[in-house]
């Protein structure tokens, strides 16, 4: 390949790249910016906190930041117990009707909770989940994609652990708990980024089950807080939308190299 | 010796069953069951105070197939898949090939394509709100360096849609380029070498060579894109609430609409079961045709 050749497509890659990012660093660079100055562009404008204060005493944002954190770790605890079991039953039991079982899980893949808003609200009404934490998390717990994921990370362990343990005396729930999930640890981290970073930033559903700033999350109080009936302007949206993926985006440039493992490893399996 | 054996059976039944069972109770009281129930509520009609709900067999379908906004929302959702899939799956396509290629400063052009993925829907529109503001939005500013005249990017039915659908190219681009530079670091290193000697172009090796071997990953990100194009709706809630006159309104914010703005279940069952259907066709092809081609077991 001539050296022009690659000059030019290393340009277009940071071109493409400034494109892509400009969006993220012209709000942060308005977070920080008076109105005014943001919205004409005036580069050399001072630098202010105050779009911060006034976002952060236009809302409880420590509430929301609270039932977003409950929300997740509710998510993924629920989901791992779940998966877990369920994954091993598919992974090393034998018992009738798993193949028929399996089918049905995979097909709850293409039923998406999203699509279900309807029925899956009458429900979480029914049995009395209605504007609680656990309500909004439920319907994710038994992620079929997670047991799938732990089948198949079940799968690779070698029999001969299996075996060893089973003389050594190990129970059925010893030799889940001793063996296999010790050996799929990577799998269980992979799972936990994509599930923290999924719920961290799920609307539609929450904004449904919720009706209270005691259990609204981040995503359904950012858009309430930035919906044009406040007549927040620009800056203010922009500094309250940094605050609220703060925490998950330093955690991503910190972890960026597990981060994308973890969505490669959800995705490719 | 075979009374043992049959009792290990009954006993790994046993044991299957129980570990299945929470999983069991929930995928069925959050997916199954749901399904069915929708299926059978959209057969009857919408109760008031003084009118039970009544069957009405095929009813709400046949509204929802004389509603004109209907006819006007499966459009709209068709533009949107027809143009996010292809356009995102290019833009990935590029992005893997130059974030694995050597280019400079790799690392911070990685991050720069990824960084979207991690973001809320519901900020991305915030962020993408600043841009298509008429009058002050970034793109205005820019538009007026050039002397064109101020465009309502979001208030115009003629670019409605269109903004919505460069948020989400925007947003799931850099998730879809992460399959591909997983799929490209699979390519052995001999392809390329042997390539070079039979002294093909860079460009030949890139079409003879790679895309073939992305086969694969292509058709699986299709899939995903394909229900992506179905739930991916956030950020019409921020930009354009479905407006202006309907015109960037994509079915699941209408079945949203139909069932907690209008109140009217049985209509936004009936989309649903429509919506379900699709999916179902998705699952069916991805199940017994993609399948063939990447190994599960």
């Amino acid at each position: 390949m001539s050296a022009a050749m690659r000059h030019a497509e290393g340009l277009g890659a940071l071109l493409l790249a400034a494109v892509w990012i400009s969006p993220l660093l012209f709000a942060f660079w308005a977070a920080f910016h008076s109105t005014s100055d943001a919205v004409n562009l005036n580069i050399w404008a001072p630098w202010t906190l105050d779009n911060f204060r006034t976002a952060w005493a236009g809302a409880p944002w420590l509430r929301y930041f609270v039932n977003t954190f409950i929300l997740v770790t509710v998510v993924l605890i629920g989901q791992f117990v779940v998966t877990t079991l369920a994954g091993f039953a598919f992974a090393k039991v034998a018992f009738p009707g798993k193949d028929l079982v399996f089918i049905l899980v995979l097909m709850q893949l293409f039923i998406l909770p999203e699509v279900l808003i309807v029925e899956n609200y009458a429900m979480v009404s029914r049995i009395g989940l209605f504007d609680t934490i656990l309500g909004v998390g439920m319907p994710y717990m038994a992620s079929a994609f997670g047991i799938f994921l732990m089948r198949q990370a079940f799968k690779s362990v070698p029999i001969e652990l299996h075996e060893a343990a089973r003389i050594e005396g190990c129970g059925w729930l010893g030799l889940l708990m001793r063996v296999y999930v010790p050996l799929a640890w990577p799998t269980y981290l992979a799972y936990a980024l994509v599930s923290v970073s999924t719920h961290w930033n799920n609307f539609l559903w929450p904004l449904i089950v919720t009706n209270s700033p005691e259990t609204r999350p981040l995503t359904v109080g950012l858009s309430i807080f930035g919906a044009p009936e406040n007549g927040v302007d620009i800056s203010v949206i922009s500094a309250a939308t940094m605050m609220s993926i703060a925490p998950l985006l330093v955690a991503f440039l910190v972890f960026q190299r597990q981060f994308v493992q973890a969505f490669l490893r959800a995705g490719i399996k | 010796m075979s009374a043992q054996a049959a009792l290990e059976r009954r006993r790994q039944a046993i044991y299957g069953w129980l570990l299945l069972s929470p999983a069991a109770v929930l995928l069925t009281t959050f997916a199954f069951y749901p399904s069915i129930a929708t299926l059978w509520s959209s057969l009857f009609s919408r109760g008031t105070r003084r009118k039970p709900p009544e069957f009405v067999g095929l009813e709400n379908y046949r509204d929802l197939m004389a509603d004109p906004t209907f006819w006007l929302v499966v459009k709209n959702n068709l533009i949107y898949a027809a143009v996010t899939i292809p356009v995102s799956i290019t833009i990935a396509l590029a992005m893997a090939l130059w974030a694995n290629s050597k280019i400079p400063a790799r690392g911070l052009v990685r991050t720069a394509y990824f960084t979207p993925t991690v973001l809320p829907m519901i900020a991305a529109a915030n962020l993408w709100l600043f841009f298509y503001t008429p009058g002050l939005g970034v793109l205005d500013q820019i538009g007026a360096l050039f002397g064109l005249p101020s465009v309502n990017w979001l208030g115009q039915p003629e670019t409605a849609l269109w903004a919505v659908i460069i948020v989400t190219v925007w947003k799931e681009a850099g998730f879809f380029m992460i399959f591909y530079l997983a799929a490209l670091q699979t390519i052995p290193e001999d392809l390329r070498e042997a390539a070079d000697i039979e002294g093909a172009s860079r460009w030949t090796y890139t079409r003879r060579i790679v895309l073939p071997l992305l086969m694969p990953t292509t058709l699986f990100i299709v899939v995903n894109a394909l229900i992506n194009s179905v739930k991916l709706i956030d950020h019409l809630f921020i930009l354009t609430k479905g407006g202006p006159s309907d015109a960037s309104k994509l079915i699941l914010y209408y079945i949203w609409e139909m069932a907690f703005a209008f109140f009217d279940a049985p209509h936004a069952a009936a989309m649903t079961i429509l919506v379900l259907g699709v999916l179902a066709v998705v699952a069916g092809i991805k199940f017994s045709y993609l399948d063939k081609r990447t190994h599960y077991q």
